[in-house]
């Protein structure tokens, strides 16, 4: 009889295996993204039973709650052709299992290296009532704080980045000022003319 | 209440705390399925007598089983589903909408013992799972195969990740001044302060220090859950109905079920938040869970009013209000407000 985590932890790891594949195997763009979404779900619960409580919760509400939406957004706007897609997948197909299996010995060999050693090491048990959210914050605004401000600024150049590579000057749109329109007064519209009552005969 | 304990450990054995907890939950979302119905004759009649019109009256006694019949009619209708839709995602699109307006719920305190799960990081739960509720309105338009409905998809998916911004800002300076993401803690901490200790508790709540805020707050709560004046998701006069033209019978009632459970949690969260929950208005009259129903009565009364005073904003403008006016509104006052605690004014040690 297995302990209830176990069973969680094995019942998560089935759904999140089972939707990581479909995302390459479906063949509707779609339901490979929606099925990325349920992996993400599945991981952000795997880290609740790591008691990673915080990265739970930004998991789902920053891709969950943001980034897939609008990858959704765009993959529904794309006006695939299946057939087309599937033109010389075995072509391709060496080169890419080249590929995926660099990048699988690599992900062991950081699993296994040892300065992580996570296949040795145990989930620490919290002590009831520290926040992970409260340590997470303050390991940030301390120890971590160079490495916090630097990611906050190649961020903000690729924000800048992005905008310059798009932006290509104004449009020659309509466009109304909400504050002019805010400030129109009825007698600027409206005309009200005073007439006298006319008599029928 | 051991008497129930005991009973309930000789009849279920192990498995009690399992079905005590469904018990639980049947006791939270029946009366929030009813709190529904009766929302949509409350919303009936209120716009009825702001419009000058009695609203349901057939009915029964003063039309109070409408919701009833509603309920009934739509359960009788078939389902269509239309030749070109998606089957499989056209069916789960409204359950997707409605989970996560229920799933909110179990956090969510109602006295300072009665919740389901007092969490610690109960206010970042409410936000993750606030913010899949979009995926209901985005995959119905889609698996529709319409163009009025994904034309309907498209700008509620834009609105939702726009304002959701702007309230997740607000969030987080209601959580700066409570030193807290737990959602107990964050109403006691609205408990105390200059004007509690003087009996008018009212004005130590957070709305007062935090009035920007609140407004902005509850305007983008209004938006997210796609209500008037920015229900330009439905827009019947330009997109016939949105995201759900397609959808009749059950499936139809579950979008609409969606939308009036995810208005009650937005009225239950800015009561929780900024109006001090569960805590009486002035010092002599005590706490208790009927106050925090009268502030969602409130709210949700607010929800009606706007409804039937403001015309629907045009798509731009919501968009304007949104990215210029509330976001940069909310990290100027997160700002104020940090730069205050760290003065001696400060109000919430």
């Amino acid at each position: 009889m297995m302990d209830f985590k176990t069973t969680v932890f094995f019942f998560l790891s089935a759904i999140l295996i089972f939707a990581a594949l479909r995302v390459i195997t479906a063949r509707n763009p779609v339901h490979a993204v929606l099925h990325l979404i349920l992996s993400f779900f599945t991981a952000a619960g795997l880290w609740v039973l790591l008691q990673a409580e915080f990265l739970a919760m930004v998991l789902v509400m920053v891709y969950i709650g943001a980034v897939m939406v609008l990858f959704l957004f765009v993959v529904m706007m794309l006006d695939l052709n299946l057939d087309q897609l599937r033109q010389g997948f075995w072509n391709y197909l060496p080169l890419g299992a080249v590929i995926g299996i660099l990048m699988v010995i690599e992900m062991g060999m950081v699993l296994g290296s040892r300065y992580f050693q996570v296949l040795d090491s145990e989930v620490p048990s919290v002590p009831a009532g520290v926040s992970n959210t409260k340590e997470l914050g303050a390991l940030l605004a301390t120890d971590y704080v160079y490495p916090f401000e630097l990611a906050a600024v190649v961020l903000l150049v690729a924000i800048v980045a992005a905008v310059a590579l798009t932006f290509r000057g104004p449009k020659k749109t309509r466009y109304t000022d909400p504050a002019k329109q805010i400030r129109v007064k009825a007698e600027d519209r409206v005309r009200i003319v005073k007439m006298p009552v006319e008599k029928q005969d | 209440m051991d008497t129930l304990m005991q009973f309930g450990t000789g009849m279920f054995g192990t498995a009690w705390p399992a079905v005590w907890t469904l018990i639980k939950i049947v006791l939270i979302i029946a009366p929030l399925m009813l709190g529904v119905a009766y929302l949509t004759y409350f919303e009936r009649k209120v716009i009825g007598y702001m419009q000058v019109r009695i609203g349901p009256n057939r009915v029964g006694p003063l039309g109070l089983l409408q919701p009833i019949a509603d309920g009934v009619k739509l359960l009788l209708k078939e389902i269509v589903v239309p030749s070109g839709a998606n089957r499989y995602l056209f069916v789960i699109a409204p359950v997707l909408s409605l989970a996560p307006a229920l799933a909110a719920w179990a956090v969510v305190p109602f006295t300072d013992t009665l919740v389901l799960a007092n969490i610690d990081a109960s206010l970042l739960y409410i936000l993750a799972i606030g913010s899949m509720g979009v995926y209901g309105v985005v995959l119905a338009g889609w698996a529709s195969n319409s163009k009025y409905a994904f034309l309907g998809a498209m700008r509620a998916a834009a609105q939702i990740v726009s304002y959701e911004i702007a309230m997740g800002f607000a969030l987080v300076v209601v959580l700066m001044v409570s030193g807290s993401l737990n959602l107990v803690d964050i109403v006691q901490s609205q408990q105390k302060g200059t004007f509690a200790d003087m009996g008018l508790n009212f004005l130590s709540w957070n709305w007062l220090p935090l009035l920007p805020l609140f407004v902005v707050y509850f305007i983008s709560g209004v938006a997210e859950t796609n209500r008037a004046p920015f229900d330009v998701a439905e827009g019947e006069s330009e997109i016939v109905a949105g995201f759900h033209v397609d959808y009749s019978g059950m499936a139809f009632a579950v979008f609409f079920l969606a939308e009036y459970a995810e208005m009650i949690l937005i009225a239950t969260l800015t009561s929780l938040l900024f109006l001090g929950g569960w805590s009486s208005p002035v010092a002599f009259l005590p706490d208790s869970i009927f106050w925090l129903l009268a502030k969602i009565c409130l709210m949700l009364f607010f929800f009606l009013w706007f409804r039937a005073t403001f015309p629907r904003y045009r798509y731009d403008h919501i968009m304007r209000l949104g990215w210029k006016v509330f976001i940069p509104l909310t990290v100027v006052w997160l700002f104020v407000v940090g730069v205050w605690m760290l003065t001696p004014f400060n109000i919430w040690k």
